[in-house]
């Protein structure tokens, strides 16, 4: 009878069932990112508390560096050298908060309702990085408002602006899986507290999001050419101003910053079943 | 060719009656070992206890059951597959109602219901009927579309109920089921347990340190001490055990030397009184 039961199943052809899988697999992944969007819908005041920052790195910082005469960003007005900084530092902050949200999940008992389902582990890493796409996504609608507003020369061309998309979702899924993995080894909110600042001021510092390279002593310079931040700046550089030039290429941004982001995942994938053991 | 009295579950004929078996099942965090070679048979349609005092390694065990935690030697088998192989398969077969609060607050009833839904790939045409049906059956449809976090602690309880069953699981674990909730909270719960053992036939695995959940709700219990089961039968076997008046907590203290209420590290004592106060 079971034969029979599964001969009458819809053709289980080795693509069909390849098929089923991947479309199963996206389900999962939409599910795990559907759930997060769902709570910023039933709570926005996270998010616009969080869009308080970069507006007021733009406004003060912005305006009062803008006229220090050292601080040469090249051909390009200051504040048009920051805001892409602005927004590549609001999707790193953001996304290092997801380390702290998967320790309380795990806290309370809700990643244990993840864990025991047949969800693939890669499948729920990714699911959650998609999330904090979405919340890069709401940071960079308001830098965008706010940048227009003080001038900065945009671009509003669509494909720029989808690429923009792609590289905010890169970097925010990178830096949440990267955070993602500093929750699964060190466990506890407090300690995860303490090394969350310690790594997120040097990304930032040890990047081109506010000043340019080449004022950095050359330790630095190398420090920061290993930062995955400093594509994401580039990128974002090039796309969001009017007749940007990247300094790498974006080819080779957004290549950084896939291969970086792949192997987070797969570490993460990994690790992320330790937080429940 | 379908039968009219054919169980309306997924297909189960590949899943053996004995639906959970483990084998000299053993796990050791660096020198202590918390479950030590447990051999045990769990058959479906059956309602079976894990009692013990707190640090017995009931959690622990059913941990191994779920996957969650990689035995260190042993074997065991859930719903006809290894734990330590074929974990995905297992996972697909069992439901999970864990000791803390595992339905998410900030969602409405309805949506932790989808988010699960989606997990186990229920597919989407059957999704809503399913989902209306579980919640229903909880009695939680009047309240579907609230945040859960406004939710009583028994609510809670019946929405990972609803939460861990909708995919007909063949294992069902509850981690303490009970804990936190007043007396009409736990005698609804128990009410829901029976049901539920009767629609879906599935084995129901609890954990439980309350005598009267053991007496109540067991069709067998396992009495674990220091990691090891003492003992294994029906409630009315371990009171036999003792004498004519023996009652579980006799069982109790007799098998694991102790009171019900000894034993437990801080962190035992935070998440039980964390849960206790959540889910009031």
């Amino acid at each position: 009878m079971t034969s029979e039961r599964h001969a009458a199943a819809p053709a289980s052809t080795p693509s069909f069932r390849f098929l089923a899988a991947a479309a199963g697999y996206a389900t999962q992944v939409f599910a795990v990112a559907d759930a997060e969007v769902r709570k910023l819908r039933h709570d926005p005041w996270e998010l616009l508390s969080r869009a308080v920052q970069p507006v007021l790195w733009l406004v003060l910082f912005g305006e009062v560096m803008a006229q220090v005469r050292g601080l040469s960003s090249g051909t390009i007005p200051y504040l048009d050298f920051l805001a892409p900084g602005i927004l590549a530092q609001s999707v790193l902050f953001v996304a290092i908060f997801y380390g702290i949200s998967a320790i309380w999940e795990r806290d309370l008992g809700v990643l244990h309702r993840y864990m025991v389902s047949p969800a693939p582990r890669s499948a729920l890493v990714i699911g959650k990085a998609l999330s904090s796409t979405i919340r890069g996504l709401s940071q960079a609608l308001v830098i965008y408002l706010c940048a227009a507003i003080m001038g900065v020369h945009l671009s509003f061309d669509p494909w720029r602006i989808a690429l923009v998309v792609v590289f905010i979702a890169l970097g925010a899924g990178l830096f949440s899986t990267f955070s993602l993995i500093i929750a699964c080894i060190v466990k506890t909110r407090e300690r995860f507290m303490g090394i969350g600042q310690v790594l997120t001021m040097p990304i930032f510092f040890a990047s081109n999001a506010i000043y340019p390279i080449d004022l950095m002593p050359r330790w630095l310079k190398a420090i920061s050419s290993l930062n995955p931040l400093t594509y994401e700046v580039d990128g974002l550089r090039t796309l969001m101003l009017r007749g940007g030039e990247s300094t790498f290429g974006l080819g080779h941004d957004l290549a950084v910053l896939i291969v970086v982001g792949s192997i987070l995942v797969m570490i993460a994938t990994r690790i992320y079943p330790r937080m429940t053991e | 060719m379908t039968m009219p009295d054919e169980a309306p579950t997924p297909d189960r004929t590949q899943i053996p009656s004995a639906v959970v078996e483990t084998f000299d099942l053993t796990r050791r965090f660096g020198s202590v070992t918390a479950v030590s070679d447990v051999s045990l048979t769990v058959n479906s349609g059956e309602i079976f206890g894990l009692i013990g005092p707190n640090g017995a390694g009931k959690s622990t065990l059913i941990k191994m059951l779920t996957t969650l935690l990689p035995p260190s030697a042993g074997r065991a088998f859930v719903a006809g597959f290894d734990v330590m192989t074929q974990p995905g398969e297992v996972r697909k077969h069992i439901g999970y109602v864990p000791q803390l609060l595992s339905a998410d607050g900030e969602l409405t009833g309805y949506e932790n219901m989808l988010l699960s839904s989606r997990l186990y790939l229920i597919p989407h045409s059957e999704r809503e009927r399913k989902i209306a049906a579980a919640l229903a059956m909880m009695g939680l449809l009047e309240v579907r579309d609230r945040l859960v976090r406004n939710y009583s602690g028994g609510m809670i309880r019946r929405l990972e109920i609803a939460q861990s069953t909708l995919h007909r699981p063949a294992v069902l674990f509850m981690d303490e089921p009970t804990v936190g909730l007043d007396p009409t909270g736990r005698h609804t719960v128990w009410n829901h347990v029976r049901e539920l053992r009767g629609d879906l036939q599935a084995a129901i695995i609890v954990t439980t340190h309350y005598m009267d959940e053991a007496q109540e709700l067991c069709d067998r219990l396992a009495v674990l001490h220091a990691g090891k089961v003492e003992t294994v039968g029906t409630p009315a076997e371990l009171k036999a055990m003792l004498g004519p008046t023996a009652t579980l907590d006799d069982v109790f203290a007799a098998l694991t030397g102790g009171e019900i209420e000894s034993g437990g590290g801080y962190r035992d004592v935070r998440e039980t009184r964390r849960s206790a106060r959540e889910h009031a």
